[in-house]
Order: structure tokens, then sequence, then C-alpha cells
């Protein structure tokens, strides 16, 4: 008999991974993919395709310099790629897309010390610089028959529903916005196949698009729109429940997906901007620590010896 | 209010395997610490003829227990050897003679009230079963049995792979209802529950069957979701008290003892005859045969895996008990000891470790953590040697029971790193208590 392994207990570990944990992230944004190739053309393919490419590479050769362990098969580099390109719009020069790629995993995810131990979402914060770098093409919605069209949050914003896509093509995606928040349908498809494989819990989603509905009842603005408007969904499935950067406690996704709803509302119905999905977000992710503690459960230490 | 935990295969292959008989191994080692406390003084030199359930080693001090023979032959050596952690243990080592001769001494013991039942339970030998293997009549011996509310059968059996107790409850149902009889009588508690998890159906029924036949019995089928056979965590599912911190089942007025450990107890009672055999649950990956086998303590393992049709490809790892809080062995020589209730030999697959890759804050680790611990948190008191930050975060409640690092998506060694940070923050505790004393 040979040599025997030593360790401490557990000897046995779930089959879950960082690596299968992503790839179940990935998969869930496979449809919204899809549907934006449909919607959008093949250029939004391409668009996909640079912000994964230069974000692994990004990665890689960061840890590559510091002398880091290379954790590009964790896959999580390649999730941030696709949901900052899925929060751009098809029209993006490339050469911005690039910037927004190589800021999303260098400055933002592996300057604060890599995988997990970012306070704030890279693909989200990304987007905001590019935002406020590059507002003309950032803002510049190109139509799938080519022309150039507001989003229907802007018809939202001013409250002209007249012109609103309908209920059908705002599920199906057929209107102006970024490439890969438009699907409504593949979107939330995705997001219950990680609910279903319990990647996320419903918290936060359940809490962020809830706290949309009852405002924006309250307030008569149009609910049904609001919710299939902007980044409501991807973000509430696939942004607010980044684990390093939002809480992991049930009640603190709750306060989370709450917070995250009422700042998009007050942005969305008395801002200057028509969309506040990712700065809700990234809001939020700022508070993080705070709820964690607030929410943290108290041990089972029972009463007095 | 639920407590959290995990849900694991349950892998309770042998739950079928009614117990074999091992045949009778040419020579037992017998340890001398196979309880929690000091280990027991042998009382037999080398050269000396010795019968089965004869004392071999006596008691030494209050948290201790007697030692017998589980053979009859003569003593060959009595030394050190390398126990199941690795450290220099002393053990009693007997060349079995076959003729199995009953040492002329055992006799029912006589008991007539509480003093004399706890002796009983002392003279026996026997320890807790499932695992801990604190000597049972320290845990019986309670000062005042009023503050006895409620005695709690430890029936979980939340471990994988493990189906000694479930045979236990199958096989020996008898002896744990006259062992209930027993605590009902000298303890006089307000109530007995049967804790079972609910995968364990044959032996359910039987509980149910004989909690009918008594009074103030009460099954109670929990979800089987580990770590349920813990002790907080056991009283908390049956009683709904919860163990304060540091403290004891009986602080919240309950005495814990598991099926196997009472069912020993009602058997040496009738019979006399103190512990000397297990029934040991032998499987895993690696064995070709997996089995639930009645061994003789101071059996070395290999024989249980000979008698399991040996291994179907190598063994990389070796674990007494089971894979959640087992104990990885260094070599198959190591015996079998009062309480070994499974022996697990894994491939390479199952045994080789994951790798380990950076945490990412996903939570799982407290999430899932019984008693509401947060892991991260200790990771980094720790790390900047925050003590009183650490006291704060109650590290020192873990238990180890090990869902932490089952869930980890990063195979970080959870567990591991929580042991550090207990043994720190003890450390810490007794300084700044040796500088108060002065």
């Amino acid at each position: 008999m040979g040599k025997l392994i030593s360790g401490i207990s557990p000897h046995v570990t779930s089959n879950r991974t960082t690596q299968n944990i992503m790839l179940d992230v990935i998969i869930a944004l496979v449809p919204a993919g899809i549907a934006s190739v449909i919607i959008f053309g093949l250029r939004a393919l391409l668009v996909i395709g640079v912000c994964v490419l230069v974000c692994v590479i990004s990665e890689y050769i960061f840890e590559k310099i510091c002398k880091k362990e290379n954790t590009v098969m964790d896959l999580s580099a390649v999730v941030t790629g696709l949901l900052l390109a899925y929060n751009l719009p098809v029209s993006i020069p490339l050469w911005q897309a690039v910037f927004g790629s190589a800021f999303a995993i260098i400055v933002v995810k592996q300057l604060f010390g890599g995988i997990g131990q970012n306070f704030a979402n890279p693909a989200i914060t990304a987007r905001i610089v590019m935002l406020v770098a590059f507002s003309g093409a950032m803002t510049s919605w190109v139509f799938p028959d080519a022309s150039s069209t507001a989003t229907p949050l802007v018809y939202l914003y001013k409250g002209d529903l007249t012109s609103m896509p309908s209920y059908l093509d705002m599920l199906l995606g057929v209107r102006g916005g970024c490439l890969g928040e438009t699907c409504t349908i593949a979107l939330l498809a995705g997001g219950i196949y990680l609910i279903a494989r319990r990647v996320i819990s419903w918290h936060t989603p359940v809490a962020f698009i809830g706290t949309v509905l009852v405002m924006a009842l309250i307030f008569d603005k149009a609910p049904v729109y609001q919710l299939m408007s902007g980044g409501l969904i991807i973000g509430a499935f696939f942004m607010a429940t980044d684990y390093a950067t939002t809480p992991s406690t049930k009640w603190g996704k709750v306060i989370f997906g709450v917070g995250c709803g009422l700042i998009t509302v007050l942005i969305r119905f008395w801002g200057t901007s028509p969309e506040g999905v990712s700065y809700s977000i990234l809001l939020m992710n700022i508070f993080t620590p705070y709820i964690s503690r607030l929410t943290c459960p108290k041990p089972l230490t029972g009463g007095k010896k | 209010m639920r407590l959290s935990g995990v849900r694991l295969l349950h892998k309770k292959n042998t739950s079928g395997c009614i117990p074999q008989r091992l045949p009778l191994p040419e020579k037992v080692i017998i340890p001398m610490s196979m309880h929690i406390g000091k280990p027991a003084v042998p009382v037999v030199k080398v050269g000396q003829r010795v019968t089965v359930g004869e004392l071999i080693a006596k008691a030494d001090g209050f948290i201790s227990a007697p030692v017998h023979s589980s053979v009859s032959g003569k003593v060959k050596k009595l030394g050190e050897i390398t126990g199941y952690g690795g450290n220099k243990i002393t053990a009693i080592e007997i060349e079995t003679d076959g003729y199995q001769e009953i040492c002329e001494s055992i006799a029912q013991p006589v008991v007539t009230d509480f003093e004399s039942f706890v002796t009983a339970v002392k003279e026996s030998g026997i320890v807790g079963l499932g695992g801990a293997g604190f000597p049972t009549f320290v845990k019986l011996g309670v000062k005042d049995i009023s503050a006895v509310k409620a005695v709690v059968i430890n029936a979980a059996e939340c471990e994988p792979y493990i189906t000694s107790d479930t045979r236990t409850m199958i096989d020996k149902a008898e002896y744990i209802k006259k062992g209930i009889e027993l605590l009902q009588k000298y303890l006089q508690p307000e109530k007995v529950y049967i804790g079972i998890e609910n995968n364990k159906k044959e032996a359910i029924a039987k509980m149910k069957e004989l909690a009918l036949e008594m009074d103030k019995v009460e099954v109670k089928v929990l979800p089987a979701i580990y770590p349920q056979g813990g002790e907080k965590v056991l009283v908390y599912n049956t009683m709904g008290k919860i163990i304060p911190k540091g403290g004891l089942p009986l602080d919240v007025g309950a005495v814990v003892i598991n099926c196997t450990t009472l069912s020993a107890i009602a058997e040496y009672i009738e019979t006399g005859m103190p512990l000397i055999e297990k029934c040991i649950t032998v499987d895993g990956s690696a064995v070709k045969e997996p089995k639930n086998v009645i061994a003789p303590i101071g059996t070395p393992l290999e024989k249980l895996f000979e008698f399991c049709g040996g291994f179907k490809s190598e063994p990389k790892k070796i674990i007494y008990g089971g894979p959640m809080m087992g104990i990885a062995v260094s070599s198959t020589d190591v015996p079998v000891i009062k309480n070994t209730n499974a022996v697990i030999a894994m491939d390479e697959k199952e045994a080789t470790p994951p790798k380990t890759t950076a945490c990412i804050n996903c939570g799982e680790c407290a999430n899932h953590c019984p008693l509401r611990l947060d892991p991260r948190e200790f990771s980094k008191a720790l790390k900047l040697g925050l003590f009183d930050e650490l006291q704060g975060l109650n590290a020192d409640l873990c238990m180890e029971c090990g869902c932490c690092s089952y869930v980890c998506p990063a195979k970080r060694p959870i567990v591991q790193n929580n042991k550090l940070a207990k043994q720190k923050l003890n450390e810490y505790l007794r300084e700044q208590k040796a500088k108060e004393d002065k």
C-alpha cells in the first residue's frame, strides 16, 4: 500500500467550484447574447467578443506582471466581459470597448486585490466611467433598421407614452438600448436558471424589481414599461447579485435590493438622467459592508451558563 | 428559526447489512487512551494470560475510563504505538489463543439506586460511542437529578457512510428500550426524545414501535441536514433550547446520549460484560464489499478491510469515523478503539483534495454555519491579530463540523483556519488571565 494522504476533516467537499459558478453565470447570459445578435446584428457579437477577450487578456497580463497566481481559468473575467458588453450600445467604437474592459479588470478588480476583494462591480463601474468619458457614443442608440432612435426610457422620462414600443416588443427586446439589456424574456430565463441552480438567491432581484414596481404604481409612472426598460432586469439578476460586492445574508440582500430600487426610481423619476440602475448598484456596493454588519446573524451562544 | 447546515450525499450503502462477526484476529492492540480524559493505567504485565472481559487497565483520575481485554490470550507487549492522530500512546498488545475464555469475575452488576447505576456504568468502560469518547459515567453522574428535564437520545447518525447506529436501532431495539427504562428510573427525566434523521426508515419504524410501548418517549424525525447529530444542533431541534457557549447540555436540562452507547449500557447491566467489541461500518470508494463488522476492540484496521474483500483500488486515505469529522490515519496498523463507529477507505479520486483558489466572498461558509458564525471574519481578525475581535465573533463556539469547508466553492481550508483561530484565541485568553492574576 502506498503512502496515505493526511489532512484535516472534512474529507469531502461539494461539487461546486468558483469555475462552475462562473460557468453557470455564462450559461445564464447566453440567451440574452443570442437575442442581441438577432436584434442588433452581428456587430453585437463583435462587441461581446472584444470585451470578453480584452477582460481575459488584461487579467492574464496583470497577474503575470504582478507575479500573482493566474486566475483566468476561474472564468470570472469572462463574466465581467459579457456583462460590460451587454451594457454597451451596439455602435460603441471598439477602442472604447477595449478601454472599458481593461479598466474593469485592472482598475476596478485587480488593483483592489482581484477576485472577491473588489468593493465595486467591475462591469458597472467601467460602464459608468465610459458614460462620463464617452457620453456621446455611450448614448447613441442605433436601432435594428439602422435608424437612430431614443430608448424607451427616454420616452418614459419625457412622459411620451405614445412613442413607446408595444409590450410584446419590450418583452422580446425589439427596442433601443444597450445590446444585452433589451430582451426581457431571455434575461428572465437566465435569471431563473441562476436561482434554480442556487447560484443566486431570489431575494435581491425580487426586492429590487419589486421596489421599482411599487414605486411606479404609487407615482403612476407606467409600471410595466418601467420594469422592462433600461437595465433593470439584467441589473437585478446579474449585477446586484455579484458575490464580492453585495451582502451575503438574506436580509442584507433584501436591503440591498430595496436600496437599489429606491435609488433607481429616484434617478429615473426625478433625476436628470433617464436611467439609474447602474448608479444605484454602484452606490449600494459602497453600503455593502455596513449592510453586512447590520444583518450579520447572531451566533448561537445561548443564555448565561 | 431553523438552524443551517448542509445536505450531503448519504451514501448509507450498508444500512441493510446485518453486522457480521470478524474472525478472531491473531493479535489485538488496545490503547490506554480511547476516551477523553486521562489515559487508563495498565494493571497487567507482559507474559500474563488474560481472559475476555478482564480488566487490563484502570481508570486514572475522575475523567477517565477502565479498559478490558477483548480476547483471551497472552500479553505480548506493553509500550508505545503511533496512535491515530500520529501521536505516541501507550497500548497493550495481546496475542490471542483462540479460546475466547470468559473472565471468571464477569457477573451481572448489582444496581439498586442512582449511585450504583453510575458506578456500574463506570466499571463497564463505556464512553461516548457516537465518536466523542467522553466517559459516559461522568455525563450520567449528575449532581442534582432534578436538573434533568429531558434525555435526548442521539440517533441522528448524520455523517455519510456510517450505519452502525442504524444497525443498533434495528438489531438491538430491545437494549435501547431497556436503556431508556434505566435512564427513566435513575435520572427521572420528564421526557425522552429519540432524534433520528428521516433517511432511516427502518430504524424510525423500530423506534416508533418502542415508543408506543413506553411512557413519555417521543421519536423526533428530523430532516437529514448535517450536522443534525451535533449536540447543540440536536438539543435545539428536539427541545428547542440553546446550550450556552462553553456550557453543557445539562445547563438547559438535557442529558444527551448516543443510541449505541445507551444500548451498550443496557447490555452491560444485563450481562456484566464490559465494552469489548464494536459494530463498525467499513465502507468507502476503495472498499470491495462494504459491510458492517463486529470486531474486538484492538483489532488492526487491516483485518477489517481484509474481511470486506480487500480493496478494489489502492486506498489513498483511510479515515476513522465519517468523512465530515473523521480523522485520517497514517496506516492500517492502527487499532479499532471504543469510539470507532466506521472506517472509510477512499480511492485516489475521492481522497485527492481539490485545488484551493481565492476566496470569492460568496458567504456560503457563513450561510451554512449551524451556529451562525462567519469564518471570513475569523480569517480577517486572525491575520491582523485582533484577538478581542475574535472573541467578539465567538470563534471559540465553532464545533468544527466542517459545513463551511464543505460548501466553499474556492475549496479553502476553512475548518483548519477556524481551529487555528480557536487555538490562538485560547492562548490569548490564558495570557490575559495570567496577567490579571498578577
